[in-house]
């Protein structure tokens, strides 16, 4: 086998996994690139034997011991992400309302100070250039979280769309964040226990002062927490420590997409690209189409009234087999309807699960499709989303 | 990690015990250990012919598909059922109770072309 040529989980261009040997192949041979950025943790990453590989222009982890292990334990306990690679933006002052409502899809007029937001960023033709969350800090700061692969662009775009003079900060360098998920998490910042899902606050984290939000990209309960960079190690450490009791587990890039996608949560680059809409992805609940004007607006209402040719289903295979991955062909009665834009084994139902853009009369919950794997076909439901919901 | 004496290396990662004629091929500790979480193998068919050097199995792993190469050329005359209903044996036994498949050798002489354990230790870097 060949270590290196093995199928990325995520094989869009900004969602590389690969493995050791593929990264030393990276290096020697991309001597022209841009050179991989290291979070502040990259020293603790290594010590604590992660497994590195390149993601978005990052050097990440994407597991410690076993990504079925790190799943379970976020389900089951609790677990810790360095998320540092992704970009924070900051808009800030009277204008802010007027041009985050003008660049993004959803409606920030909505947010309560302290509360957090699912939005998108689009281009004319509605298609995502970004998927991200909006923090509302105070009454006119925000703070928007967007990939780690987007954010010289996502930043160049949303300069130049704003439409009304507005501070915009690329604050990307400035924070570093870790993602503590999983139903413990409570147990670790007294604090801000009593945090409302989607609601951030300023919060002092083992005596580093932070944004502290209850947000995540797992499906379960925790906390993401923007520090200063400098900060970091301090607060992962503090963390690790603090949670041996309860058999926290770092977790990497490869846990967190697992994860995700148990919860049907797109993976921009994926399952949403600049050539698909948010209304094909399903998410129209965050597109506020009566707000007023806003980039792609136009034909995000044509495809809300009149219907989109294809739509973003999740599908669970019907028995034991191979894993669904991205670009296998999806067929109904025979003939290929879409494709697979995210697949995997999915730890918790130990079952091969994915998504894929179908056309529209085949997308259908409960429809009996087949993946085409290797050449033989497999057969898959199309299921409601999520398709994992924790049992109370 | 583990490279047993008794066996034979391909630089791809398989290993191969020669008994006779008959060629029994795995994965070795190095692999498992790089894939991790081994969710699915698909095997050849008894009676296929295989070729050095070309795939023929694949191993998925939560994060990926891998393709195995034959590491000598002949006919399959044996694949271990198991890995179907219990494909983590590869993980927890790789040279033992997760073999993949067994190969009734056309060419033995293509064994001198593979690794001796030293050489295959020196090039994962053990």
């Amino acid at each position: 086998m060949i270590l290196a040529g093995t199928t990325p989980v995520s094989s869009a261009g900004n969602s590389q996994f690969d493995t050791r040997a593929t990264r030393r192949y990276a290096s020697a041979h991309m001597v022209t690139a841009e050179k991989l950025k290291r979070t502040p943790l990259y020293t603790q990453h290594v010590e604590l034997g992660a497994k590195i590989v390149p993601f978005g222009g990052w050097e990440m982890p994407v597991q410690y011991t076993s990504i079925v292990e790190e799943h379970l334990a976020v389900r089951q306990r609790v677990g810790l992400f360095d998320v540092s690679h992704m970009g924070q933006v900051l808009a800030a002052g009277p204008n802010a309302e007027a041009a985050l409502n003008r660049l993004l899809t959803n409606d920030v007029r909505k947010l309560a100070v302290g509360q957090a937001q699912y939005t998108l960023l689009c281009n004319e033709r509605g298609g995502v250039i970004d998927d991200l969350l909006v923090y509302r800090l105070e009454p006119t700061v925000y703070l928007l979280v967007i990939n780690a692969s987007h954010i010289a662009e996502d930043f160049a775009w949303m300069n130049a769309h704003a439409g009304i003079p507005c501070v915009l900060e690329n604050e990307s360098d400035r924070w570093a964040m870790l993602a503590l998920q999983g139903p413990l998490a409570p147990k670790f910042l007294e604090n801000s226990a009593t945090l409302a899902p989607f609601y951030v606050e300023r919060e002092s984290v083992f005596g580093k002062v932070c944004w502290v939000a209850r947000t995540g990209y797992t499906g379960e309960d925790g906390f993401e927490i923007l520090c200063e960079a400098e900060d970091a190690g301090e607060i992962w450490a503090e963390l690790l420590e603090f949670g041996a009791e309860f058999d926290i587990q770092p977790c990497g890039l490869g846990a967190r997409d697992t994860l995700r996608l148990e919860m049907c949560y797109p993976l921009h680059g994926n399952d949403i690209t600049e050539e698909t809409t948010p209304v094909e992805a399903g998410l129209s609940r965050y597109v506020a189409f009566d707000k007023g004007d806003f980039v792609g607006r136009d034909v995000l209402v044509e495809q809300k009234e009149k219907g989109t040719g294809r739509k973003l289903v999740a599908f669970k295979m019907a028995g034991k087999g191979a894993p669904p991955r991205p670009h296998y062909p999806m067929l109904a009665g025979g003939r290929a309807v879409g494709e697979v834009t995210s697949g995997t084994q999915s730890p918790s139902l130990s079952v091969g699960i994915g998504m894929g853009y179908v056309e529209c009369p085949a997308a259908q919950i409960g429809a009996a499709i087949d993946i085409e794997i290797r050449g033989k076909n497999f057969p898959a439901i199309i299921e409601k989303k999520p398709l994992f919901r924790k049992s109370k | 990690m583990n490279v047993p004496k008794n066996l034979k290396y391909a630089k791809s990662h398989e290993w191969v015990l020669a008994q006779g004629d008959t060629a029994t091929v795995g994965i070795t500790d190095h692999a498992q250990h790089e894939l991790t979480d081994i969710v699915y193998v698909e095997l050849p068919a008894s009676g296929a012919d295989v070729t050095a050097g070309k795939e023929c199995a694949v191993v998925e792993s939560v994060k990926a598909a891998s393709d195995i190469y034959a590491p000598v050329s002949g006919e399959i005359i044996g694949v271990n059922d198991a890995l179907s209903s219990t494909p983590e044996l590869v993980n927890d036994d790789p040279f033992g109770k997760g073999w993949l498949f067994k190969v009734r050798m056309s060419d033995p002489g293509q064994l001198d072309a593979l690794l001796s354990p030293d050489d295959y230790a020196q090039h994962i870097g053990a």
